[in-house]
């Protein structure tokens, strides 16, 4: 199977090709490799993915995985609609 | 290790500047930055890039950039897309104040070939069909401003400059700057020393600090400003919104995806870049009552990042006579991303010694001391 074919983030459409372009590029830190792919900056915000980049990048430079930072996680956990943001907001007021 | 310059900040501006410079022919430029690239304010900015403001140098150092940002893309010779969008701002006014002030804003921006022009709430509502009509009085429309992706143009001059041989160190933090008898000796980091007779600082939200490491003291702070983003959707809406009495910036990107801002009055001077539940509620409510319809969207993150404010809230690019091979690049209250393109120009310019493209009196840091600043900016949220 292709690189090309095997989808690392699946919330931004990111094959594994994407991941080793950007890393010989010369772009081994996972914030940057987000920032340029937009891997993790879905819904499940790296859940599925983060692993898995991370994992090609210990690899890329022969680190232990342990080694290898994540990038950070942010608000919110999950998605919610801005109109359920505005009436929750009433309710306790 | 020995540099020509060396530039603290790899952020749009110093990346900006570092290619302005090499391009020029400068050699042995150094850039350091503490963080990952696009870790500080740039990577955490609205990416809008706009042309309408309220004072003379804002509109002309935007005009620049925006001529700059529409052969970036091929002057810079990148491989990926910047996604550089020209579909406007449309800025609504809701009240009368507004409506005046917009009337010459527009004027203002006309006078230096900016094509905004006043909009009714009717032909407001032809652009943005989703706006609500009951709280716009009219609005001022540019076309030709409009979005970038903050990362993919850092990425471009980034490689830009490494092409041309820049030096880039990520992660590595200026810990001191050398001075003897009023002149840079040298510059050390966590890793290296580096002989220089030059600095930039270009330290964004850091600036004040990367001043005092040289003692030059830069009368700028730093403030948390928050924003959000939402999954994405087909495209609904062409222009960034922006509204300064309701307090919001919202467009949505070429992703899909709508970025949305607004600023906290009460927030306090420092370095935080946290998120907060109450910004979340506000900008909820702001959203929802300007673009209804965006109620149905959800929100998939949101964060924060720093505006380096100057007390006229116009952008500091200069020398100072407080030390020798000291320049500045800081202060930019918010637009430090759009204007990068003119920062890397002016200040090379002035680096260089050649003669500036425009007139830079209004964006010397001793516009401060000497109180000579007339202008200040109200055109920002």
């Amino acid at each position: 199977m292709s690189n090309k074919d095997i989808i690392i983030c699946r919330c931004e459409d990111v094959s594994l090709q994407d991941i080793h372009d950007c890393l010989d590029e010369g772009y081994t830190d996972f914030e940057v490799i987000k920032r340029i792919l937009r891997v993790g900056m879905g819904p499940c915000q790296a859940n599925t993915c983060g692993l898995l980049v991370q994992r090609e990048i210990a690899k890329y430079l022969k680190t232990p995985l342990k080694e290898i930072k994540i990038h950070k996680i942010r608000p919110l956990v999950t998605g919610v609609k801005l109109q359920s943001i505005v009436e929750n907001s009433k309710n306790e007021s | 290790m020995k540099a020509n310059i060396v530039i603290i900040g790899g952020g749009i501006s110093g990346v900006s500047i570092a290619y302005n410079l090499a391009k020029k022919g400068m050699k042995d430029i150094v850039v350091f930055d503490d963080n990952y690239m696009t870790g500080g304010a740039t990577g955490r900015c609205g990416a809008g890039v706009r042309q309408q403001w309220g004072t003379l140098m804002n509109c002309k150092l935007a005009k620049m950039s925006i001529d700059f940002f529409e052969k970036a893309q091929e002057e810079l010779k990148y491989h990926r897309d910047v996604e550089f969008k020209q579909e406007g701002y449309l800025i609504v006014a809701t009240n009368k104040e507004e409506d005046e002030r917009f009337i010459e804003n527009v004027k203002l921006q006309n006078s230096v070939g900016i094509p905004t022009r006043i909009c009714t709430v009717e032909e407001a509502l032809e652009i943005v069909p989703h706006l609500n009509k009951d709280i716009v009085t009219s609005a001022a429309f540019c076309h030709t401003d409009g979005h970038l992706n903050p990362f993919l143009m850092t990425d471009a001059y980034y490689v830009a400059a490494k092409r041309l041989g820049v030096t880039f160190y990520y992660r590595e933090k200026v810990n001191e700057i050398v001075t003897k008898n009023k002149k840079i000796v040298k510059v050390i980091t966590d890793n290296y020393e580096i002989e220089t007779s030059k600095v930039v600082n270009a330290a964004g939200g850091y600036s004040k600090e990367v001043g005092d490491l040289a003692g030059v003291d830069i009368p700028v702070y730093s403030e948390n400003h928050e924003i959000l983003v939402t999954e994405p959707i087909e495209k609904v809406q062409g222009p960034m919104v922006i509204s300064f009495s309701k307090n919001i910036y919202c467009q949505q990107v070429p992703h899909g995806s709508f970025i949305m801002g607004r600023s906290n009055p009460l927030v306090e001077h420092n370095h935080d870049i946290s998120s907060t539940h109450d910004f979340l509620d506000e900008m909820s409510k702001t959203a929802v009552e300007l673009l209804p319809p965006l109620g149905k969207l959800r929100v998939t993150r949101q964060w924060g990042g720093s505006y380096n404010l100057s007390p006229d809230r116009q952008p500091i690019i200069s020398d100072t006579d407080q030390l020798e091979g000291y320049y500045i690049a800081c202060g930019f209250s918010g637009h430090g991303f759009m204007f990068a393109p003119v920062t890397g120009l002016l200040l090379s310019e002035v680096i260089l010694g050649e003669k500036t493209t425009i007139d830079m009196t209004d964006l010397h840091l001793d516009r401060f001391k000497n109180k000579t600043f007339k202008a200040y900016e109200k055109s920002v949220v």
